[in-house]
């Protein structure tokens, strides 16, 4: 039954397997982050300097929506969902994905979607230039006719990502190695089956908001046309309903991966599996209920106002939680800094950051100053890129010795850490400054006040596109030339079933399940307790 | 180490505010002068109730959340130092603790309440919804303010005043660059003042950081906001809800001046919208209409058109040679009133006066490569007003 993978293109197309399904959706998603970086970098040198000078303001609204639509639609989600392609079967024992036709579709429609929405850039008119809020009447009777194609790709982004969601909820439920119970399951995989939810929850809701869309822009209705007797309001609405879920939908999966990699280069357990397991819940249920927090300027009464800064307030204190847990997991333990911790203790850090200026953006009073202005868009890069982005980053030199069976060069791999780290900081601290200043966001151009911090922050983003091309070079040569390695285990401190398949991990693993069974023999003398995230199992290796 | 946490939080918040407040590193109130630079760091402190309710609850929670930050980064500094595995150290194995798990929840969450008390009374103040003395309607236009002072009879449109060539670099910008507009708002000092918000096409947002009045310009609805200005002087905000390619260029300028400056302003608009009237009825002359038609084109119409009336291909139609303005004059004065539909052509019918859409399309049809030969008047516009 050992069978490899087909041969040529054709593996590529019509592979059911989880692992080259994965790497695709990384693969892709690596693809889509160098595109949405290059539209970054337009946006960056046009605001270098005062003044337009290398595109037209109508160019430059296309690109800071088309950076925002790119970066969480095509760069971030699949990358998360790659991530969990190749290691959710892995971690939790199981043979592959519980639907894998629909996995190699899911997958597929992707690069069309993105083909579909990237293509209006050069159609009459103009791509998308409504940011990637999209708010109506913007969006709907001023928009380019390219409206309908960004409406079409958002939806078969929607039935990717929801067919996505569903494949991973029927593995975790239903394909789990024997022994493995709901609180054995890594971290990875929980914080992955909560997302999951989340999107089998809103992605329908931004299918109904660009349908509505759609019906007023083709076919009369006036759902957010005022002149019509609709509420162009009511589009905010829905848009957040959806719109605060999905950021969380970006960051949860980002938790799982830095609580995969903090135990390993701690060697100690996790610190709070259990509450950790509870505050990524607590978060994915407030996260339905704070979406006009980014309404606040919308003329809300009162009321709605207070409950709404109350609700959003609280999400402080699971992610407290979260982040007091891996500092805990790190104290007492024996420390070492790889890339992967290195990226991952930058996120902890950075993450927080960002979520000190989200508890400030909260207070309603204060967010009508801060309210769309570059505060507002350091904040999100705080938390997408330093969060989402690094952590993918960190899951990348973490897993991909094991993916491939190279080690990557660490010299290479710190180096381009702490480029990516210093710049990240000089592109995005200044933007603070800017924003309370007073920029307002996606602004083509500035009043003669704000050029210093701008200059800083070009030059930072460029310097960060920089540091992704030095990624790029990492893996490429990795996967080319890195040090061959076959320790099944990779990491000194790394525990879980993934570390106990051969390196590299074999086209198919765990035919037949491994059995966890509790208080049974450890790999690791310091993994023989009641360490509920990590019992110790007895594994059937690869049958190939 | 938190619980002694509030103490230190309140005696350090209460040492830097104020030095905050005098003024280190805050801008003053009074915008017209150009700050910025790389010193520029901090929210304005602002200059009526709101703004600095605002600044103070802003303040306030960066202080708390520095000195969270300070403890708890302190502390994961400290192991990731103390705790290298390089250093010897053997790793422990311990992975839960009821207790302290118990109280990083509650304390910050008693932290979270100590936070929301000051920020309900802050947002009390933004809703302070007491005895307006004025009603400003504020109407936000792709990509320009009006503004109406209700019961007054006044009403005008306020645009930028930057030019295109400056924006494109082919003139050097001058010191107010986009913080410059035709006409500002100008409100009285000492009064309340209610704006009464709303947008014309798409949504926009009126934005006074001074004020700390921000709110959005939905179609279809009113927001309101209010203000009261005790220091006269020129305030400068911006738009900031995206709202199309001329986004960054509808700057906010509001004067504020002393009661009895404003009422003196408000009587010579009044006289001047009663000259303006009169001249509806008047002959006016080629040269006149050109040299008026120029200034309506350049503010109003160059931004999409073009200085050169040759428009950007594909998006925005060309002026110069277009058919519409060499054919007859109703066809081209039916545009401006009505505008096109499902384009960015807006209707100018309550934004110029018939005065300036007569000198405007005057201008268009005798500048560039058109030379219809015809004259238009104000009476021609307001008659063709009239028979629509």
């Amino acid at each position: 039954m050992a069978h490899g993978p087909a041969k040529g293109l054709g593996r590529w197309l019509f592979t059911t397997n989880h692992k080259d399904i994965g790497t695709l959706y990384l693969l892709f998603s690596f693809a889509m982050f160098l595109l949405g970086g290059a539209f970054a970098m337009i946006i960056r040198a046009e605001l270098f300097q005062p003044g337009m000078q290398l595109i037209e303001p109508e160019f430059f609204i296309q690109m800071t929506t088309m950076h925002g639509l790119v970066m969480v639609f095509g760069a971030i989600m699949p990358a998360f969902v790659g991530l969990a392609n190749w290691m959710i079967p892995l971690m939790i024992g199981a043979p592959d994905m519980a639907l894998p036709r629909m996995n190699n579709l899911s997958f597929w429609i992707l690069p069309f979607a993105f083909a579909i929405l990237v293509s209006t850039l050069f159609m009459e008119g103009g791509g998308p230039n409504f940011g990637w809020t999209f708010y109506a009447p913007l969006s709907t009777t001023y928009a380019p006719d390219s409206v309908n194609y960004f409406i079409f790709s958002m939806h078969i982004m929607g039935a990717s990502s929801i067919m996505g969601s569903i494949n991973i909820i029927a593995t975790v439920m239903n394909m789990r190695a024997p022994g493995m119970t709901y609180m054995k399951m890594p971290l990875f995989v929980w914080t992955w089956l909560i997302t999951a939810f989340l999107l089998v929850a809103v992605m329908p809701v931004l299918a109904g908001a660009v349908t509505m869309m759609l019906m007023d822009i083709n076919f009369g209705t006036s759902f957010f046309n005022a002149a019509g007797g609709g509420d162009p309001v009511l589009f905010q609405h829905v848009f957040w309903f959806f719109g605060h879920p999905e950021v969380y939908i970006i960051i949860l999966p980002a938790f799982g991966v830095v609580s995969q990699i903090i135990p390993t280069y701690s060697r100690k357990p996790l610190f709070g599996y259990s509450s950790m397991v509870y505050a990524t819940a607590a978060i994915a249920f407030l996260s339905f209920v704070v979406w006009a927090h980014h309404m606040f300027t919308v003329g809300m009464p009162i009321a709605g106002e207070l409950y709404f800064m109350y609700a959003t307030m609280l999400i402080a204190v699971p992610t407290g939680v979260k982040v007091f847990n891996w500092i805990t997991t790190m104290y007492r333990g024996a420390l070492t800094y790889e890339t992967p911790m290195l990226f991952s203790i930058a996120f902890v850090i950075l993450f927080t950051f960002g979520g000190f200026t989200g508890l400030m953006l909260s207070v309603a009073a204060a967010d009508i100053q801060y309210h769309d202005t570059y505060f507002v868009v350091a904040h999100f890069h705080y938390v997408m890129v330093a969060g989402a982005v690094f952590s993918g980053t960190a899951a990348v030199y973490y897993w991909l010795p094991k993916w491939c069976g190279r080690m990557y060069d660490e010299t290479m791999g710190k180096v381009q850490f702490w480029v990516a780290f210093i710049a990240f900081n000089i592109t995005f601290m200044p933007q603070h400054f800017l924003g309370l200043a007073g920029m307002p966001r996606r602004y083509s151009d500035y009043g003669l006040q704000f050029t210093d911090w701008n200059m800083v922050s070009s030059v930072g983003a460029f310097l960060y596109g920089g540091a992704q091309l030095l990624l790029l070079y990492n893996i490429v040569r990795t996967v080319k030339y890195g040090q061959l390695i076959d320790d099944p285990k990779v990491w000194e401190g790394a525990i879980g079933l993934e570390w106990l398949v051969p390196t590299p991990a074999p086209y198919h693993t765990f035919v037949k399940p491994p059995v966890i069974k509790e208080g049974a023999v450890g790999a690791e003398e310091w993994l023989i307790d009641e360490t509920p995230s990590y019992a110790s199992y007895k594994t059937v290796t690869d049958a190939g | 180490m938190l619980k002694r946490a509030p103490a230190l939080f309140s005696s350090l918040i209460a040492t830097t505010t104020l030095m905050f407040y005098n003024g280190v590193f805050a801008k003053a109130g009074d915008d017209s002068e150009v700050g910025g630079g790389l010193g520029q760091l901090n929210m304005p402190q602002g200059v009526t109730d709101v703004s600095e309710a605002a600044f103070e609850v802003h303040m306030l929670m960066m202080w708390i959340c520095t000195v969270i930050g300070v403890i708890v980064f302190g502390f994961m500094f400290y192991v990731m130092y103390a705790h290298r595995k390089s250093r010897g150290v053997e790793a422990a194995n311990f992975h839960e603790h009821l207790g302290v798990e118990i109280a990083w929840t509650v304390v910050p969450a008693l932290i979270l309440i100590g936070m929301a008390i000051p920020a309900t009374s802050a947002l009390l103040k933004v809703y302070d919804t007491d005895n307006p003395d004025i009603d400003i309607k504020v109407t936000g236009y792709q990509w320009k303010w009006q503004y109406e002072h209700l019961g007054a009879g006044i009403k005008y449109m306020s645009e930028m005043r930057t030019s295109q060539d400056e924006i494109w670099g082919r003139e050097p910008k001058g010191e107010h660059y986009l913080r410059e507009v035709t006409q500002p708002l100008v409100i009285p000092a000492n009064k309340k003042v209610r704006f009464l918000i709303t947008g014309n096409d798409v949504i926009h947002s009126w934005w006074v950081p001074d004020f700390g009045v921000k709110r959005d310009a939905v179609p279809g609805l009113f927001t309101a906001a209010w203000a009261r200005v005790e220091k006269p002087g020129l305030y400068v905000g911006e738009c900031t809800e995206l709202c199309g390619k001329g986004h960054a260029f509808m700057p906010v300028v509001v004067e504020v001046k002393e009661e009895a400056d404003y009422n003196i302003w408000l009587t010579e608009k009044k006289e001047e919208a009663a000259v303006y009237a009169s001249t509806i009825g008047k002959q006016w002359s080629h040269a006149e209409l050109m040299e008026k038609g120029e200034k309506v084109y350049q503010i109003s119409c160059a931004g999409c058109h073009q200085p050169s009336g040759d428009g950007i291909a594909g998006v925005f139609p060309a002026v110069n040679g277009s058919a519409i303005v060499n054919g007859p004059a109703d066809g081209h004065i039916g545009i401006l009133i009505n505008g096109v539909a499902g384009s960015a052509m807006q209707s100018f019918a309550d934004q110029l006066s018939e005065v300036d859409i007569a000198a405007v399309i005057h201008y268009k049809r005798h500048s560039w490569g058109n030379n219809v030969g015809d004259l238009i008047q104000p009476a021609d516009v307001l008659n063709f007003k009239n028979a629509q």
